[in-house]
């Protein structure tokens, strides 16, 4: 079974961002950048897929500069098969990333596209759906445990209140959250490896799908800061400020 | 640690740190021998993550290594307009005339952390392999010759024991290992005991630099604008003094270094750089301004007198980790590059030649380069500061540089290294300090925090006491915990001064590398943590 894992390069998770002087987004000019947590947890599993002989190959596919191949390189470093770069200028919004997907996975062909469920950029939590959409696949979204049988997965979801599992027919689409698995390191053998596997780079426009964007953003400004907690005596002291000043309950 | 597991390659040459020195030298070796395989390691996260300079650098090392660097959109972007001395007192200052050797006209004002991205990407092109993310953590020598370097073991839990996710570290071998780790290096410091590379100079002497980075109101930027601070807050012995460079989009370097050798088991060097902020000379600039990034290395002092034999069987010391840092200049940069470059040459010629086990023409070509005449001349100059304090210093220095221009008959020793003169603190005055006002001024763990430091928890600490013991004897009972003051970074915390035991909060550290240096008995060993952790500097820095 062939496996496609999309990555995305983010502002690595240890930076803290900083909003543009001008308001017009978050910095990322000289910042370090990493691949997304959840779409290395996405790989990780890929590789399992593949080391308990269920997956035969992975294709991983990031959208973006020229240098998201530093994150595909770190991808097959962890031990993907083979990279695709689209290369687009401005980060496209899940719509046209989801597009694009769409467009390789009619001509790749995999079974299972496994991703992260969201990226820590702007947390969107929408190409995988949307993918799905896209291509009338059944999704498993927020996966804490796959499990493959034959011509079906079995997904257990993390919803609200508890954990839910479904059977998936494949072709599917799975979105991965936190608790999967603990992806392993890229180790320096492997990076050296992985300079030699191939890495394939295409244009977005080379694909036919309309980037343009769909959202405009009017300002970015950083969270307003956290006022001090305040200390109270009793119970019913919470109680009353919760009602009457929080008015929360 | 796991010896059998690991798997290993061979190259020409193994370069150790990806600062301006050990770039160079990769540049220039494949300059020379386009043949030769070169790879290049470093222990941050990507190249530049753990440089920390000022920077105001000259252009000559560069000038030679790449002439056409403009063309190539190398990021040295603000030129030195206007240079500043000030003396200061608490509340006034004076300025003093700028000494010949701190003239900056033709330098530049840099993110030197920016120039190592461009200097590794120019590295790549030229077919550098280069792999951040991996310390050097061990030697590999036989038959009394090094050849290589492995890098650690990665997921080995706190306990020591391999964890689900343990990688094994690598071997890289190699026929001539350079070491560029920048000062204190904590392999070259294994290599100077291993081939007894100080025997015979004197003992090296550092200095603490700290720095912030602030982004200030346009109309108060003054791009060029270089202003250098000696005096307050500093008594008279302590060497020391602030620099504060406008450079870049409305970005201002401001930092504080002071020197190693202080006596004052109370001195603490970060709250001294930040009660020097509410002095008129630097608050002016600052005020209004926001604060953008944080981080605090050593750099060497000793100069001339204090370079180690700078080879050995099978590598050589380059850059900071061999001393080559100009002092009365406050400048490194390019010294680290040109030794770097006759590293290359040196070892391109041996590559050539039969590949002897020692390059030592590296020395040669060292002593007859203007690397060696700079230092020559220069060499008076930070101990005469030890010897006649800051003024008395001053005015040695004007009469040693500009009168006798670096050619006075005589030289000046370090008569002691740096951990030794610490004084007890009964014999030492308290320090009273201000509490930070959170604009101008800040406390240590919201300064730690905007260096993005971080380190995978559950592995090994990679700050050991070589005797445990002797911290509660030595480190309290005489010096009360002098660590919890020098360190930068919170790392060492006695939370308890009743019942006091020491705590390692080692996920914060900045590797910096003072603890090494000063704890007054050697007593604390900085080893290399798993690669990727530390700082992580963002352009700027
Ligand atoms: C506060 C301060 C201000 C300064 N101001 C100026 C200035 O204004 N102008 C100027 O010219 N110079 C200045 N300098 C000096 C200048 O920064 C240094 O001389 C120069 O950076 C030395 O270059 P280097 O390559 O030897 O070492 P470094 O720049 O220290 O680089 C060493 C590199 O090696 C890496 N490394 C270390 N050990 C290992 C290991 N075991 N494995 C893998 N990687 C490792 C480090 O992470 C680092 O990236 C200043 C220095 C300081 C500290
Ligand atoms: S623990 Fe040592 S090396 Fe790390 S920041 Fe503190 S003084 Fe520097």
């Amino acid at each position: 079974m062939k496996l496609l894992v999309p990555v995305k390069r983010v502002i690595d998770y240890n930076v803290k961002p900083r909003v543009k002087a001008d308001n017009s987004g978050v910095e990322t000019a000289g910042v370090k950048m990493s691949m997304n947590p959840f779409d290395e947890i996405a790989v990780e599993e890929a590789v399992r897929l593949k080391e308990k002989g269920v997956a035969t190959e992975i294709v991983v596919v990031s959208v973006g500069a020229a240098q998201a191949a530093d994150t595909l390189r770190t991808a097959m470093a962890m031990g993907a098969d083979r990279a695709i770069l689209v290369q687009a200028e401005e980060a496209p919004e899940p719509l046209a990333v989801a597009k694009i997907l769409r467009a390789l996975v009619e001509r790749e062909q995999p079974r299972l596209v496994l991703m992260g469920k969201q990226a820590i950029d702007d947390d969107m939590n929408a190409t995988g759906q949307m993918l799905a959409g896209l291509l009338g696949w059944g999704q498993g979204t927020f996966a804490s445990k796959i499990e493959a049988g034959g011509d079906a997965l079995s997904v257990t979801r993390e919803v609200d209140g508890g954990l839910e599992t479904i059977s998936l027919v494949l072709p599917a689409i799975v979105t991965v959250d936190l608790r999967l698995n603990e992806p392993r390191y890229a180790s320096l053998p492997n990076i050296m490896k992985a300079r030699k596997k191939p890495l394939e780079t295409i244009a977005a426009a080379g694909l036919g799908v309309d980037v343009a964007p769909r959202l405009q953003t009017l300002r970015v400004v950083e969270p307003p800061e956290r006022k001090a907690g305040i200390r109270v005596g009793s119970v019913a002291e919470l109680v009353n400020k919760l009602r009457d000043e929080a008015r929360v309950i | 640690m796991s010896g059998t597991a690991r798997e290993a390659m061979e190259f020409d040459v193994v370069v150790v740190g990806g600062g301006p020195s050990g770039l160079a030298a990769a540049i220039r070796l494949k300059q020379l021998a386009p043949e030769a395989s070169v790879c290049l390691l470093e222990k941050g996260g990507e190249i530049g993550a753990h440089i920390l300079s000022g920077a105001v650098i000259e252009t000559r090392a560069l000038d030679e290594l790449i002439p056409d660097w403009k063309e190539k959109g190398a990021p040295l972007r603000t030129p030195a307009t206007e240079d500043r001395m000030l003396f200061l007192w608490k509340k006034r200052s004076v300025s003093l005339p700028t000494p010949p050797q701190m003239h900056n006209t033709g330098n530049y004002i840099v993110s030197l952390g920016e120039v190592c991205r461009w200097l590794a990407a120019q590295a790549e092109e030229l077919g550098v392999e280069i792999y951040p993310g991996f310390a050097a953590a061990e030697l590999l020598e036989e038959d009394g010759r090094v050849v290589g370097v492995a890098t650690g073991d990665m997921g080995i839990g706190r306990n020591g024991e391999p964890g689900p996710n343990h990688a094994p570290g690598m071997e890289l071998r190699a026929s001539y290992t350079l070491f560029a780790e920048g000062c204190r290096g904590s392999l070259a410091k294994q290599l100077m005991q291993r081939f007894g590379l100080r025997e015979g100079v004197d003992p090296q002497t550092y200095g603490l630099g700290i720095k912030e980075l602030w982004e200030i109101p346009k109309e108060r930027h003054r791009p060029g604008l270089i202003q250098h601070t000696m005096g307050w807050p500093l008594d008279k012995h302590t060497y020391g003094g602030s620099w504060l460079y406008h450079f870049g989009d409305n970005l201002v370097s401001y930092g504080f270094v002071v020197g190693l050798d202080y006596r004052n088991t109370w001195l603490s060097p970060f709250d001294e750089m930040q009660r020097l902020k509410n002095h008129p000379a630097v608050r002016r600039h600052l005020e209004g301004g926001k604060r953008l990034s944080y981080g605090a290395r050593a750099l060497s002092e000793g100069g001339l007198q204090s370079v180690p034999r700078l080879s050995f069987p099978g590598g050589l010391l380059i850059g900071d980790t061999a001393g080559f840092l100009n002092v009365p200049k406050i400048k490194g940069t390019h010294t680290a590059m040109k030794s770097g470059m006759l590293a290359a040459e040196a070892v391109a010629e041996a590559l050539e030649k039969g590949r002897p086990a020692e390059p030592r023409s590296f020395t040669r070509r060292v002593r007859r380069s203007w690397l060696w005449d700079e230092l020559r001349r220069a060499r008076n100059v930070r101990p005469a500061f030890a010897r006649y304090g800051q003024l008395g210093g001053f005015i040695y220095s004007a009469v040693d540089t500009v009168l006798l221009r670096g050619r006075a008959p005589w030289t000046l020793h370090h008569p002691h290294t740096d951990h030794a003169v610490l004084e007890p603190a009964d014999a030492a005055a308290p320090i009273a300090y201000p509490k930070p006002d959170g604009k101008l001024t800040f406390d240590k763990l919201s300064s730690v925090f905007l260096s993005n430091t971080n380190h995978e928890e559950d592995q090994p600490v990679h700050l050991r006491l070589r005797d445990p013991g002797r911290w509660r004897t030595v480190n309290w009972d005489r010096f009360r915990s002098p660590e919890s003051r020098y360190c930068p970074a919170g790392v060492y915390e006695v939370p308890d001064p009743d019942a006091p035991e020491l705590r390692i909060n080692a996920q914060n550290c900045v590797h910096c590398k003072t603890c090494d240096i000063k704890d007054p008995t050697e007593n604390i060993d900085w080893s290399a943590p798993e690669g990727g952790g530390g700082p992580n500097y963002p352009v700027g820095m």
